[in-house]
């Protein structure tokens, strides 16, 4: 059984007990522990069940490798599926549950697949549930999607929140393990501004628990002494608990930190996601050990050797009492010595080389441990938990020589570094074949925007296993990175001591000669059952690519991304298809290094403010006054303001109603408004718009159409100009940002010698919309400036003061009513609404939002830029021909619109259209229908709509549409199928179905 | 060819799997085919495909640099719809996506089609009047979509969020039989048949030029030697320029990164794809409970498949707003293809200004659900050296005369 040890374990503190539950079950473990720990402790091996057989589980590892320790932690709303417990640290009240079973952990019915396991190799759904047809989706599919799937889903809104932060660095260093505690105090000392990142709550790595001197310390002394120098270094920032999660083009990286998932504190963030720029950065990120592929080497018991050891010594928790270890190099000795030294029973260590005579294996020898070499397991007895091993020879083909007790195994098929960073911007690797291991290529690294080298690499992370080796290369590594930087290194390399270790022997199969049948039994990838065998038939089908094996297979796909599986993996189909594991390659190694939490990447941009929201200095008057808001753009745009139970279309009766008979006030403020002046202005506009605006008189307005260089209309909008130079842009809401971003490329990349320069003063001013025969009048009351007809006639504007606020007035309309659209300062902007309502109050001065502006315009025939327009529609489909200036050499579109499809007589123009039944609308998009069908068998058109309204002015549904040679077809009706299986007829008409003499603004 | 079935897997089992065949042959390259398609992804497979099953043109080669498959085939966020606003992408999707309900079969290899509905939410009043008429075209393209209301969305996807502060869900466009297939086992189906009809599919084989003598193709140089041939199928996706500036002509299409990313698998929440286009996001659970996201293309021109973090952050957020409940999930996974984007969103199906070569690109963020439909077409354009009616709109003459078929425009602007 797996228990708690009467001593040891550097990390836990025994004199605080912590409660914590596990499916219910009230346990206890200590300050400390990991969730991983305090498990084992308490006697729960098993925790979890493999993905496609439900095989039992438990934990393998004792670090973010781990495949199959995963759980649901938390409860309601905060319950997080799939949280490794190895890097779960235990806190007062945790809760967790088992994953993956059903009915319970301990018996799932689930596991049944184990039983037909051998129905269901790798890639059997490819072959099978082909028939009959309609069963994948009815039958099949639904029974493999609920048998698949980890952890439950959550179902409620995350209450947590998350925070993100920016950092800038000379140089980051991933790990917190010796090499990179000296990497940071050299640089530290350099003067470099240093970011460190660890990913555990604790510094210094594996090597407190390998052991070993630095300089003639022990390690730990070491530690806590350079940790003290980098604590006086201001220019050095350390931080625990966060992982690099990423690193991409030109030094920007991820990390990613775990602020209370420790420690919950509700309203305090939960994560925080770093987003850092990084001149250079190293690696530190030490290896990660891998197992080795015998029969039965899935059951719950068997573990790294290296987490085992981390278990008695950081955690004083024995996974067994009685623990065999296998190996192929002398690293897994030292567990057979530490599990020795904490008083438990090691029956023998299996080592597949033929000899083993390093210092470690003798020192085991010493201590009276077994050691066999040659040998392999070649069978793993037990059912939820190891009971026994068969041991054989590792050159045999799996016979038992003899069979020996014990609850735990302890493996070690050597070490693969993290090379994970230095590959996610394309840095390639080496394999070293002494090692048996993937290395970074120090001459293919990853570069910067200046082509240089961005990253470098030290320690075990770069191959060097050893503690002497580790401190020679990160002192290697920091020197190259300094010099890099243009520093130098002052100090000398520390000086690592351990003991030497003989080199490893790779072992990718155990026994060699297995059969398929024990072959089968091999598991590479434990959370999603992939075996030795179905590696090997995924290369006899064909799937060569380590990409098609990975996919075939499901290897190094599973939460782990193949931390444990993908070496090996890779080592078998090299085997199989008798190709070096270099030509064979690895798979690509992307970001997240672990996986990181949605909430983390979104941030704190939630709710209200999950994009930027934009609101006018009006919007709390709007608020106050009920209004309806619809998203445009950034904006919230009041769509009407329902007054006491009015449904919308009632409030937007009542707004034209009154706008037309009397005074309505429309808040115009989020009208894009960019002033382009310059020398070169008026030459500048002349390209942008199809109309001439140089020629525009100072104090005048003029209505302007932007076509994009295919000739489609993408805005418009009222110019004014200003002074000799300098020009008034108005554009739509929506296209502001846009439309400054499309002036400035054709400045900047094109017309870059031209003398103009841009501003967009969109929420510089506040703009209000007067509108109605009682315009006129409101503003002679609001005092200050002269607006007659004779004094500012229509597309005059000009500057004053109005109810003592500083005003710029453009007579203009939209709705075809009397009209002035007045702009003031935004701080002023809500002061100035009030004083209009208050002054309107004897005209009854109603609001209205864009709803009503929209059937006012329409009524009109005006054309409305994305209702009109898709960006299929040139300005000469919409009857626009009068804003086209002829005179003019060339504006953008131009060439454009001279193309045979643009000057085809066939395309659809614009008409009005009214339905026969005046109370029927025209649903929005419907087409008109023509006989016959296409090529294709598609039913024929001749038209569609535009945009359809009940009009409240003429009192029956009004339309716009582009109808084939529309304009010649006046009175003629056409047939529109809707949706629901009706056929609506409408007849076309002129679009301009109100005021078409235009007397109304003309006053 | 040995057929695929639950049988075929009773038999193998008692053998410990040591039967199966390969699922394609890995030949040594002929001096000459009939024709020559370059690039293995999925839409240079059903070309092959369909030249073989509908022309009967089996002296085929499919040429592939890297691993058949890899491409934006391996890579994309399988979502499979035909409610496509205009006539001739209807007419193509419609036809990939009728093709795919019977893609098992034809193949005998499962494609995990898996027609579970695709959502498109309306989250403006301008998308709800933009997604009316794609329905009331898609009524006359014969493609079934239904418009359908907020409590109706609610139903098909409770984990939705109908109500958010900024982007209230008004609607939705609603493809019953849209939905998703297994991406690699498109790619691997249709190369199992192609090698099947005795096609060679040429692996680990860079195309570096193309021969041509008196304005026509007559082969290619690869990696692995020169290889001749009558004609000439480009089939490269995020390649194309490159391939084109071989071949001697430019194209109107620039690569830039899209990216996806999974989620850890948890059990089945989601069974509807759902799309977000207001805010940019659309999310799917696979079946083996990942939940499935993407979102819009980087803003730059690269060939690296990889992107820039922002984009992912605004996809993630996007979706977070959409299904707070993905918020304590973890992203897994996370990669990027390099698309083709042309000018007016629709693909290239077309003859080229050098003799007997073709093109097939421009799919840019979302050809996998062609592939069936654009192999069926392209087959027949290389056969015949004229397009029929499924590609005859798909033309690149069509940006010399103005002839968009432009797809954007659900997505024109706001007022
Ligand atoms: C992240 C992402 C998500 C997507 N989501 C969807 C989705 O949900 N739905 C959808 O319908 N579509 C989606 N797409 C788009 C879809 O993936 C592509 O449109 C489609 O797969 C393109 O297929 P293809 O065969 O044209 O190209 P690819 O699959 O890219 O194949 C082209 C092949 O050409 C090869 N090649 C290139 N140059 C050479 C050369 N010189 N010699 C030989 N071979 C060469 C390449 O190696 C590659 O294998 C997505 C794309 C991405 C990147």
């Amino acid at each position: 059984m797996s228990t708690r040890l009467a001593r040891g374990g550097r990390r836990i503190d025994r004199s605080k007990r912590v409660e914590f539950t596990f499916n219910g079950k009230r346990l206890t473990g200590y300050q400390g522990d990991t969730l991983a720990s305090a498990l084992l402790a308490n006697d729960q091996m098993l925790v979890g069940r493999s993905f496609k057989y439900h095989r039992p589980r438990g934990v393998v590892a004792s670090g973010p490798e781990e495949p199959n320790a995963l759980v649901a932690l938390g409860d309601g709303a905060r319950m997080e599926p799939n949280q490794r417990v190895t890097t779960t640290e235990l806190f007062d009240g945790l809760s967790a549950r088992s994953q993956n079973h059903w009915p319970s952990l301990e018996f799932d019915i689930g596991g049944l697949n184990n039983h037909v396991a051998r129905f269901l190799p790798a890639g059997f759904y490819y072959k099978t549930f082909i028939h009959p047809r309609p069963f994948w989706k009815h039958v099949f599919e639904p029974v493999i999607r609920q048998s698949a799937g980890l952890g439950p889903a959550p179902k409620d809104r995350d209450p947590d929140v998350y925070e993100q932060v920016y950092a800038f660095a000379d140089l980051v260093v991933i790990g917190g393990g010796v090499a990179g505690l000296h990497a940071a105090r050299v640089a530290g000392a350099a003067g470099l501004r240093v970011l460190v990142l660890e990913q555990t709550a604790h510094w210094g790595g594996r090597s407190p628990v390998d052991g070993g001197t630095i300089d003639g310390q022990p390690v730990q002394d070491w530690i806590d002494a350079t940790l003290q120098a980098l604590d006086g270094m201001e220019n050095v920032t350390l931080r625990t608990r966060c992982m690099a999660a990423g690193i991409y083009d030109h030094g920007y990286m991820i990390g990613y930190e775990r602020l209370t998932d420790h420690a919950p504190a509700p309203g305090m963030p939960r994560h925080r996601l770093w987003k850092i720029r990084a001149a250079q950065v190293l690696s530190a990120t030490g290896a990660i050990e891998r197992g080795l592929s015998f029969p039965g080497n899935d059951l719950p018991g068997v573990m790294l050797a290296g987490a085992l050891r981390d278990y008695v010594v950081e955690y004083g928790v024995s996974a067994g009492d009685r623990t065999v270890v296998v190996t192929n190099n002398d690293d897994g000795y030292r567990t057979a010595l530490a599990l020795k030294e904490a008083g438990l029973v090691v029956p023998a260590v299996l080592d597949a080389r033929p000899e083993a005579t390093g210092a470690l294996p003798e020192a085991a020898r010493a201590q009276g441990i077994r050691v066999e070499t040659g040998r392999a397991i070649v069978k793993v007895m037990g059912g939820k938990r190891v009971t026994g091993v068969g041991v054989g020879l590792q050159a045999g083909e799996g016979s038992i020589l003899e069979e020996i007790a014990c609850d735990a195994v302890a493996m070690s098929g050597g070490w693969s570094p993290v090379v994970h960073f230095w590959s996610h911007t394309g840095g390639k690797l080496v394999w070293d074949e002494a090692q048996a291991l993937f290395r970074p290529d120090p001459a293919r690294a990853p570069v910067g925007a200046d082509g240089l080298p961005n990253q470098a690499v030290g320690g075990a992370a770069n191959g060097a296993l050893t503690l002497g080796a580790v401190m020679a290369d990160s002192h290697d590594a920091i020197s190259e990175v300094l010099r890099r930087l243009g520093k130098t290194v002052s100090d000398p390399a520390p000086a690592g001591d351990a003991p030497a270790e003989a080199p490893l022997h790779p072992v990718w199969v155990m026994p060699q000669g297995a059969g398929h049948k024990l072959k089968s039994k091999m598991w590479l990838d434990y959370q999603n059952d992939v075996k030795v065998s179905d590696v090997q038939l995924a290369a006899r089908e064909g799937y060569e690519s380590v990409e098609h094996t990975k996919r075939y297979t499901t290897l190094g796909m599973a939460t782990d991304q193949g931390k444990l599986s993908n070496i090996n993996g890779l080592a078998v189909l090299s085997d199989a298809l008798g190709a070096p594991i270099p030509q064979v390659g690895t798979t690509t190694f992307r970001p997240p290094f672990t996986p990181i939490s949605m909430g983390a990447i979104a941030g704190e941009a939630r709710g209200d403010i999950f994009q930027p929201l934009r609101r006018t200095p009006m919007h709390a008057w709007h608020e106050a006054h009920g209004a309806y808001f619809e998203p445009v753009g950034h904006w919230r745009r009041p769509y009407c303001y329902p007054q006491g139970g009015e449904s919308h279309a009632q409030a937007v009766h009542r707004e034209v109603t009154a706008t037309r008979t009397s005074l309505g006030l429309l808040d115009a403020s989020t009208l894009g408004k960019i002033v382009v002046k310059g020398p070169d202005a008026g030459r500048f506009l002349d390209m942008l718009y199809t109309n001439m605006m140089s020629t525009l008189p100072v104090g005048r307005c003029r209505y302007g159409l932007m076509c994009s260089e295919n000739g489609f209309l993408m805005d418009d909008g009222v110019v004014a100009r200003i002074d000799e130079d300098t020009w008034l842009c108005h554009t739509t809401t929506g296209g502001a940002d846009r439309i400054h971003a499309h002036m400035e490329d054709w400045l900047q990349c094109e017309w870059w010698d031209w003398k103009v320069y841009t501003a967009n003063l969109t929420e510089h001013y506040a703009q209000v919309a007067i509108v109605g025969p009682n315009a006129r009048k409101l503003i002679e009351k609001l005092g200050g400036m002269d607006v007659s007809k004779e004094a500012l006639g229509f597309m005059d504007w000009a500057d004053g003061t109005l109810a003592g606020i500083p005003a710029r007035v453009f007579r203009i309309s939209f709705s075809g009513e009397l009209s002035y659209e007045v702009a003031v300062p935004a701080s002023r902007g809500l002061e100035f609404w009030e004083a209009c309502h208050a002054a309107g109050a004897e005209f009854g001065a109603t609001a209205y939002g864009t709803e009503a502006l929209h059937v006012m315009r329409a009524e009109k025939g005006f054309i409305m830029i994305g209702d009109e327009t898709d960006g299929t529609v040139i300005p000469q489909d919409l009857g626009l021909g009068w804003a086209i200036s002829k005179k003019k050499a060339d504006y953008l579109g131009k060439r454009a619109q001279e193309r045979v499809h643009m000057t085809d007589p066939t395309r659809w123009q614009l008409v009005g259209l009214e339905t026969l039944d005046p109370n029927e609308r025209l649903p929005d998009g419907a087409y008109a229908r023509a006989s016959g069908t296409n090529a294709n068998g598609q039913g024929n058109t001749q038209g569609r709509v535009t945009s359809s309204y009940m009009s409240p002015t003429l009192g029956r549904a009004i339309a716009m549409g582009l109808v084939l040679n529309g304009p010649s077809r006046m009175g003629e009706v056409l047939e529109f199928p809707t949706v629901d299986g009706r056929v609506l007829s409408a007849r076309i008409v002129d679009p301009v179905f109100y005021d078409k003499a235009g007397e109304k603004q003309n006053v | 060819m040995k057929r695929y079935s639950a049988f075929a897997i009773a038999r193998e089992a008692a053998r410990w799997h040591m039967g199966w065949e390969r699922a394609w042959r890995s030949p040594t390259p002929k001096a000459k085919y009939d024709v020559i398609v370059i690039g293995a992804g999925g839409h240079g497979l059903a070309t092959a495909y369909y030249l073989g099953k509908n022309h009967g043109i089996r002296n085929v080669a499919v040429i592939e640099k890297g691993w058949l498959g890899g491409g934006n085939t391996g890579r994309n966020t399988t979502i499979i719809r035909s409610n496509y606003l205009q006539d001739p992408s209807a007419a193509i999707y419609e036809k990939a996506r009728s093709l795919y309900e019977t893609l098992s079969q034809d193949l005998n290899y499962n494609v995990m089609f898996s027609p579970r509905g695709v959502l498109m939410l309306a989250q403006t009043h301008h998308e709800v009047r933009g997604y009316l008429r794609t329905a009331h075209a898609n009524k006359l393209q014969g493609v079934a979509t239904e418009y359908i209301g907020p409590e109706k969305v609610k139903e098909l996807c409770p984990i939705i969020n109908l109500d958010g502060p900024r982007y209230p869900v008004l609607g939705a466009l609603w493809q019953p039989r849209g939905g998703t297939a297994r991406h690699d086992a498109v790619a691997w189906g249709y190369a199992r048949a192609c090698s099947d009809m005795g096609m060679d599919i040429l692996q680990q084989t860079e195309v570096t030029a193309i021969r041509q003598a008196g304005g026509k193709v007559t082969g290619v140089e690869t990696t692995k030697g020169a290889i001749a041939c009558d004609k000439l199928a480009i089939v490269v996706a995020g390649h194309s320029g490159v391939l084109a500036e071989m071949a001697g002509f430019r194209l109107p299409i620039e690569s830039v990164a899209l990216q996806a990313l999974v989620s850890e698998p948890i059990k089945p929440c989601m069974d509807v794809v759902v799309m977000a286009n207001t805010v940019h996001g659309y999310m799917s659970q696979s079946d083996k409970g990942e939940m499935v996201i993407g979102g819009g293309a980087d803003g730059y021109n690269n060939y690296t498949q990889r992107g820039s973090f922002h984009h992912v952050e605004e996809t993630v957020r996007a979706l977070v707003e959409t299904f707070p409940m993905i918020s304590r999930l973890k992203m897994l996974r996370w990669w990027g293809g390099i698309v083709d984007m042309t000018g007016d969103r629709s693909p290239i199906l077309s003859k080229t200004p050098l003799g007997n070569c073709f093109i097939n690109c421009g799919w840019g963020t979302g050809g996998f659900k062609a592939i069936p439909g654009s192999g069926w077409g392209m087959a027949e354009l290389v056969a015949r050296g004229e397009p029929g009616p499924l590609t005859a709109e798909f033309g690149l003459d069509r940006f010399r005369e103005g002839r968009f078929i432009d797809e954007s425009v659900a997505a024109g602007v706001a007022h």
